[in-house]
């Protein structure tokens, strides 16, 4: 049988969305650092502000640097669009209230990053909206954390600081029984990696900040839909019948539209720009855009290279006297080891984790005579990068929650660059050696 | 929108108004395995410019109840049904491929009940080629691949969106792979099996606009020249750098000529 063409991964990653500036024939995407963009005529404007004709109006809500990345994420993704905004909070921020609002209730996986965390266990509270944390290993947990005020289920693809691997197909499953949506937090692992949607995610979420710009440059968030859930729960999912107003209903915020009905599969997307975008104001700027598009362009020889070094670097920790534990999932001894072989056959990403058999000292120590690792509150760059999660990123979560999550006085992550594997595996050499000393 | 027509539910997209029956109305219709979202901004225009807009889903598709109809004409007698479920006497039918031959076919067979005819990605006969009903029939995700992929201009396959943020072919995929099973191979072969469309053609009076994409793989322009000929009264427009999806690729351009077509006299 003919097998449709279809465009691979690494052409996208360079060219989607894109083309020459028909301008100027530009080849690179303009950065056009434009508020707004002229009307050709009142009608043209009318027809513009009420979504009749196609184009931008005003860069809070859209802009044609913006744009590009958008189409480019969703392609790499397989999604029907995306939306790019300030920061992974804001689009973690956007996918929430974009569905539900006071009353309402998320069941999240509990090894998240500690700013979604943060979000969910201390911030949404206060505006109504609770969150139960669960084991993310653990199906039943989800399935008995699900109330008839939940909405939406959320997790990462690869959890924070644990790599605990979410099993999206089971837990999707789960969700849509209930007629509820998968949201996952693809950070570390980059479509490159993982493609949740074809798993049964439904939304996902970037911090662009990480592998996808690459480079540590800038802060930006990106939100995609997979135009797969089935909100008025019509065709796919009777549950979800009467569960999301917000897409499902009138909205008297832009003239009674029915999102589901204005598109139907687009619909989260449209009252994500049509309301969350234009209310909440989180947009991107468009040089942070092209930022992110450059770094794009280079994420699969970029990601590959991260993989490559970072096994090299577990074997090479696993085997060292003061290592207590590594936490990789390509690892037999990670719990989730068969799982990742089936979802991650490309890799487990650059981020990881091991435990020091040593003092909180001995940690400090350690972090503080590496040289070509750098000690900051990020991951996904092309350098080297090295934290602390327990006192730092994950600091506000008390002793329990910091165990449930896996995290340890001697837990140290590492976020492994593109350098030469021998330098970093000499850093660390060196670093463990002074640290054993003490 | 919801109305009963022959005993079953029909949603019908009307840009959020209300149907007033003093307004002219414009029938818009899909193609296969499509459903009203293919005229999202071309709807939503006339509905806000002083028209009842009916973007109905057509039986078995989107919103709407029923079986897919088996044939153009009947597909086309059906639209002359939702006009008078909802007593317009006189409508202009907007239809894309598909879409297009039923709305050829209701206006030769109901000439009194259509004032204008707009035909987008048309082709008279419009065959369709074994390997796509071979899949369609097996309810093959292929056959959604094979559409997606003929249905947009080589341009246009890697993206370049005017809509901002939306992945055009992305969305193409997952609107036809919600077509229930067997709905995509009942419309493929009443495409297929329409052979009459010239003649229906040679009926038709009145004023006829014919919009082809000058890139279309899925129902080439060549093949639309014959019906052209057959049109008394038709103006034909080619939108260059254009495919099969020309509302989705070019919707200004399309929005122009329908506008351009709609305040004619």
């Amino acid at each position: 049988m003919t097998k449709p063409k279809s465009t691979h991964f690494d052409t996208l990653s360079l060219h989607a969305g894109a083309r020459p500036d028909p301008a100027t024939g530009a080849r690179a995407t303009p950065i056009y650092q434009s508020a707004s963009f002229v009307f050709p005529d009142s009608d043209h404007a009318a027809a513009l502000f009420n979504m009749e004709r196609a184009g931008h109006v005003y860069s809070r809500i859209s802009n044609p640097t913006c744009a590009v990345l958008e189409e480019r994420i969703a392609a790499l993704e397989g999604g029907v669009g995306a939306i790019a905004v300030a920061s992974g909070q804001a689009a973690l921020h956007l996918a929430i209230v974009t569905l539900l609002g006071a009353g309402g209730h998320v069941v999240a996986s509990r090894a998240l990053y500690g700013g979604s965390h943060n979000l969910l266990d201390y911030t949404l509270p206060r505006f109504g909206v609770a969150t139960t944390f669960v084991d993310p290993r653990d199906v039943d947990a989800w399935r008995a954390a699900i109330r008839p005020e939940t909405r939406l289920l959320f997790g990462e693809t690869l959890g924070n600081p644990g790599l605990d691997v979410l099993d999206i197909p089971r837990v999707a499953a789960l969700a849509h029984d209930h007629g509820l949506p998968l949201l996952v937090d693809s950070t570390f692992t980059t479509p490159w990696l993982m493609q949740p949607f074809a798993l049964g995610a439904d939304l996902v979420f970037h911090s662009a900040t990480k592998f996808l710009s690459g480079h540590g440059v800038v802060i930006g968030g990106l939100l995609v839909d997979s135009g797969q859930f089935d909100w008025d729960g019509i065709t796919k999912y009777p549950a979800a019948r009467g569960k999301f107003p917000t897409l499902t209903e009138p909205y008297a915020g832009f003239h009674d539209m029915v999102f589901v009905e204005e598109s139907t599969t687009a619909a989260f997307l449209l009252r994500a720009r049509r309301e969350g975008i234009r209310d909440f104001g989180a947009c991107m700027a468009p040089f942070t855009a092209f930022q992110i598009l450059q770094g794009i362009e280079t994420l699969p020889l970029r990601m590959e290279r991260h993989v490559d070094n970072t096994r090299k670097i577990v074997a090479f920790l696993r085997e060292h006297p003061i290592v207590a534990a590594v936490g990789y999932p390509e690892l037999p001894t990670h719990p989730d080891h068969e799982l990742a072989k089936k979802l991650l056959p490309r890799g487990c990403g650059a981020v990881f984790s091991f435990n020091l058999n040593g003092t909180r000292a001995q940690g400090r120590k350690f972090i503080e005579s590496l040289r070509i690792f750098s000690h900051l509150a990020n991951v996904g760059d092309a350098k080297s990068l090295v934290i602390h999660p327990a006192s730092t990123t994950h600091f506000r979560m008390s002793a329990e929650d910091l165990q449930r999550a896996g995290i340890t006085e001697g837990t140290i992550r590492l976020s492994v660059g593109l350098e030469n594997p021998d330098d970093l595996i000499e850093d660390l050499s060196r670093a463990l050696h002074a640290a054993g000393k003490l | 929108m919801r109305v009963a027509v022959r005993g079953h539910e029909v949603y019908a997209y009307t840009g959020s108004r209300p149907f007033v029956p003093a307004q002219p109305t414009i029938l818009f219709v899909h193609g296969a395995a499509n459903d009203h979202g293919v005229w999202a901004l071309q709807s939503r225009y006339f509905a806000h410019h002083g028209a009842n807009v009916l973007a109905v889903d057509l039986p078995g598709h989107g919103r709407s109840g029923g079986d897919a109809l088996t044939s153009v004409d009947a597909i086309g007698d059906w639209l002359i049904a939702v006009q008078d479920a909802l007593g317009v006497a006189s409508a202009t039918l907007i239809g894309h491929s598909l879409g297009s031959l039923a709305a050829l076919s209701a206006t030769a067979r109901h000439p009194d009940r259509v004032a204008k005819l707009a035909l987008l990605g048309p082709a008279v006969p419009m065959p369709v080629s074994d390997i796509l009903l071979d899949a369609a029939k097996a309810h093959d995700h292929v056959a959604f691949e094979l559409i997606n992929g003929w249905s947009f201009s080589p341009g246009k396959q890697l993206g370049g969106n005017p809509v901002p943020g939306w992945w055009m072919t992305g969305n193409g995929l997952r609107l036809t792979e919600r077509t229930r099973p067997g709905v995509l191979y009942t419309d493929l072969m009443a495409c297929h099996a329409y052979v009459t469309g010239l003649d229906a053609a040679a009926q038709i009076r009145c004023p006829t606009l014919v919009l082809l994409g000058a890139r279309d793989l899925m129902a080439p322009p060549k093949g639309a020249q014959a019906l052209i000929d057959a049109l008394p009264n038709a103006h034909a427009m080619t939108l260059a750098d254009c495919g099969h999806a020309l509302m989705a690729e070019q919707p200004d351009a399309v929005l122009d000529e329908l506008i351009g077509f709609v305040g004619s006299r």
